[in-house]
């Protein structure tokens, strides 16, 4: 895993300085048992050498040039052993770093979910709202519940929607201040700055994938709106703090998955994959032949939603 | 009972009601302006409400007005002429009633100035509101046009209002010498000509877009239509005609017998345009049922016989068409009776407007999403707030006052026959 670069560095970093409530995977638990009092002090150190946490957080991936290479170098030399053959989150990851250190037109992310494995356990989508501090009314990656045949042959089948991330996507085109866009990796973007909030897209998604941010809180009408629900999301990579009674974006804007983009850039995969019971759902990039969701793109058991309509999703189904 | 008497009691009764509306609206907008979203109910599955409806709506009353309006300045239509101006100032009016109702649809009303600074011409919503601005710029130009000299006069009146009057004016002042009175007249009615001619292309394109916005979105079947463009022109220009109808007929702003000739013209148009809709309506329905299969299938059935069937065949099919329509033929020298054909014409046409919008999003684009995430926002049912509902009374109610003001305080009706647009 020495070979792991800088991006690995970052994803411990992000980890730990964004102070994220995300439950961690098995991947996640094992990674930070080991070298977490070096990377705490690791952390002071970068912070110091950035300018703090904020700078930090405006950091771009361009800019992973401007983390100092001892710096780096230090960080890999406690990194725990790789993860035995097999473990298909460990390679994920790994793809995800390899792709890390292509430029980003280079790079295009996609999604593959097994319905077989997926066990409709619902962790995706909760530890997507912890991760992006979602409120009542936005969700993701909700998990479609299917029930299939009579007594007593009864099957249920389960299928995660989050953002297809369309390489031809219908809620693009329609928004009048172009505040949404096709990013070069293929990940659909909403500059929450400059969407107006009119929620054309909202009705132009066919997969019902995005939602409005009414400013509400799950707390609201009980005694205090906790903690957990103030804390400030990382989307897109920038800080967005939500507060009762405050109406700054992202309130008031359309909000969806965006393949925990603030995540990938720093290394990490995104949360729903992490916390996966099943391990049903897979991300990576699909330029890269060797990587896991290229060898799984190629199966006889793929299927994309709505694929008539002409949306070419990125998000992948084996049935 | 004296008529006198009676009249008064009406008219009594009239500013009650609107005083309620008005004060009921006033609550909703310091609601909204406050709290945001947050007693809207609508949600994410089903984003697009009553203000949304509304919008189109008002935004349809202003279209048909404005096309109407052009018959008296373009294609110079004698019989109309005495409205012409009346039907500038509803076109004028509704524009800006459905700019409010869109506005406080917005989630970041601040913002709305980014449709101007940076807009995305790939969007008919970007597209939408570059036209109704070309369009507002052209109405005010042709009121102007229109009343420039009548404000003058009323200037020169004086008292409180002169002022006013001036200002709206934009200063003008019209010739003495009759010579020059009458080439001024002539200039005005060149002008209206042209911006009458630059207007009805613009009408049709923009309330044709408004469909286009709409049809252009794959995603909803029920949208997805190629009439939807034709059907929204047509709704307007009915709409709009049956509000001018119930204008001309239900208020003492021209004589006798010139809104005999009025009233006799619009009907005709009122009534062709209703059967012509209904036709359209058919069409739109027919063909998708008729197998009974296909996509759309459900929400059409929603439509025509879901919870809110009533919508459709009461409020729309018997109250906006078939009431109307007997009236209008059966008792078409009887001026309330007309009056009430057109304001119940232009008044029902808000049920089409909302079965246009709301059913199209109660359909989950997959089949279980309805139950896959349970919160109040994420569902695809949809029935308007009472909060909803005060917002557009405060804009109705607005734009009742601004009408009634308009109609008693400004030259909507021409001073001198000889200035009657064309
Ligand atoms: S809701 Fe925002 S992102 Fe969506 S179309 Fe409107 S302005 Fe664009």
């Amino acid at each position: 895993m020495r070979t792991l670069d800088d991006a690995q560095a970052r994803a411990v970093r992000a980890e730990e300085s964004m102070g994220t409530a995300m439950v961690q995977g098995e991947e996640g638990v094992r990674a930070e048992a080991g070298a977490l009092t070096d990377r705490r002090e690791f952390v002071k150190e970068l912070l110091a050498a950035t300018g703090g946490l904020a700078a930090w957080m405006a950091l771009r991936p361009e800019d992973a040039a401007a983390v100092p290479r001892a710096a780096r170098a230090a960080d890999l030399l406690d990194r725990p052993e790789p993860y035995p053959e097999g473990n298909l989150l460990e390679r994920m990851r790994a793809d995800l770093l390899r792709a890390l250190q292509k430029p980003v037109h280079e790079r295009k992310w996609v999604m593959v979910i097994d319905l077989r494995k997926c066990i409709g356990c619902k962790a995706c989508t909760v530890s997507c709202i912890a991760e992006n501090n979602l409120p009542p009314g936005v969700v993701y990656r909700p998990v479609v519940e299917e029930e299939i045949g009579e007594f007593p042959h009864v099957r249920r089948r389960f299928i995660p929607r989050p953002c297809m991330q369309c390489d031809n996507p219908p809620c693009v085109p329609v928004c009048p201040v172009g505040a949404t866009w096709k990013r070069a990796d293929g990940i659909v973007e909403i500059d929450y700055e400059a969407c107006i909030g009119c929620r054309y897209c909202i009705t132009a998604c066919p997969y019902n994938a995005r939602t409005f941010d009414f400013g509400e809180f799950y707390g609201e009408g009980t005694p205090e709106v906790m903690d957990y629900e103030r804390r400030p999301a990382f989307e897109y990579g920038k800080k967005w703090q939500r507060a009762p009674g405050r109406d700054g974006s992202p309130v008031g804007n359309a909000r969806k998955c965006h393949f925990c983009l603030h995540r990938i850039e720093n290394g990490m995969l995104p949360a729903c994959v992490t916390t996966c019971l099943g391990t049903a759902t897979y991300f990576g990039d699909y330029n890269d032949p060797e990587s896991l969701v290229h060898q799984l793109v190629g199966s006889t058991r793929l299927m994309r939603l709505k694929e008539e309509l002409g949306t070419e999703p990125n998000v992948y189904y084996l049935v | 009972m004296t008529t006198a008497m009676v009249r008064g009691r009406a008219r009594h009764a009239v500013a009650a009601v609107w005083a309620v509306l008005f004060l009921w609206g006033l609550v909703g907008v310091v609601q909204r302006l406050t709290a945001g979203h947050a007693y809207t109910a609508y949600g994410s599955y089903v984003p697009w409400g009553l203000w949304v409806s509304a919008y189109i709506y008002f935004i349809g009353l202003s279209a048909g007005a404005f096309l109407l309006s052009s018959l008296v300045y373009v294609f110079r239509l004698k019989d109309l002429q005495r409205v012409g101006r009346v039907a500038l100032f509803v076109a004028a009016l509704t524009l800006g009633m459905a700019l409010v109702s869109i506005w406080f649809d917005l989630g970041h009303m601040a913002r709305f100035y980014e449709v101007f600074t940076r807009p995305n011409f790939k969007s008919l919503m970007a597209w939408m509101v570059w036209l109704y601005t070309a369009y507002v710029c052209l109405i005010l130009a042709e009121l102007w046009f229109e009343t420039r000299c009548d404000l003058d006069t009323f200037a020169r009146r004086g008292g409180p209002l002169a002022p006013v009057y001036r200002a709206l004016a934009l200063g003008w002042r019209c010739p003495e010498s009759p010579e020059a009175l009458a080439a001024c007249h002539a200039q005005s009615r060149r002008w209206l000509r042209v911006l009458g001619s630059i207007g009805v292309p613009l009408a049709v394109t923009f309330h044709g877009g408004v469909g286009a916005l709409f049809a252009t979105v794959a995603a909803r079947p029920y949208w997805h239509s190629a009439l939807y463009p034709i059907f929204f022109l047509t709704g307007a220009l009915l709409s709009g005609g049956g509000l001018l109808l119930a204008v001309v007929a239900g208020l003492d702003i021209v004589s006798e017998e010139e809104r005999a000739r009025i009233v006799r013209r619009l009907t005709r148009f009122v009534v062709g345009l209703l059967l012509f809709d209904l036709v359209l309506e058919w069409s739109e329905f027919s063909i998708p049922l008729w197998y009974g299969v296909g996509e759309e299938l459900d929400v059409l059935k929603t439509v025509l016989f879901g919870p809110y069937w009533w919508v459709f065949w009461i409020v729309h099919l018997l109250m906006g068409a078939g009431v109307p329509l007997w009236l209008l033929l059966r008792r078409p020298g009887d001026r309330r009776a007309v009056a009430w054909a057109g304001g119940l014409v232009a008044l029902t046409y808000m049920a089409v407007r909302l079965n246009l919008v709301i059913p199209a999003q109660l359909e989950p684009a997959l089949r279980g999403l309805e139950r896959a995430f349970v919160d109040a926002r994420l569902v695809f049912h949809y029935v308007p707030s009472l909060h909803e509902w005060s917002v557009v009374a405060f804009i109705v109610s607005t734009g009742a006052a601004v009408f009634y003001l308009g109609m008693r305080f400004l030259p909507l009706v021409p001073v001198r026959a000889e200035e009657g647009g064309a």
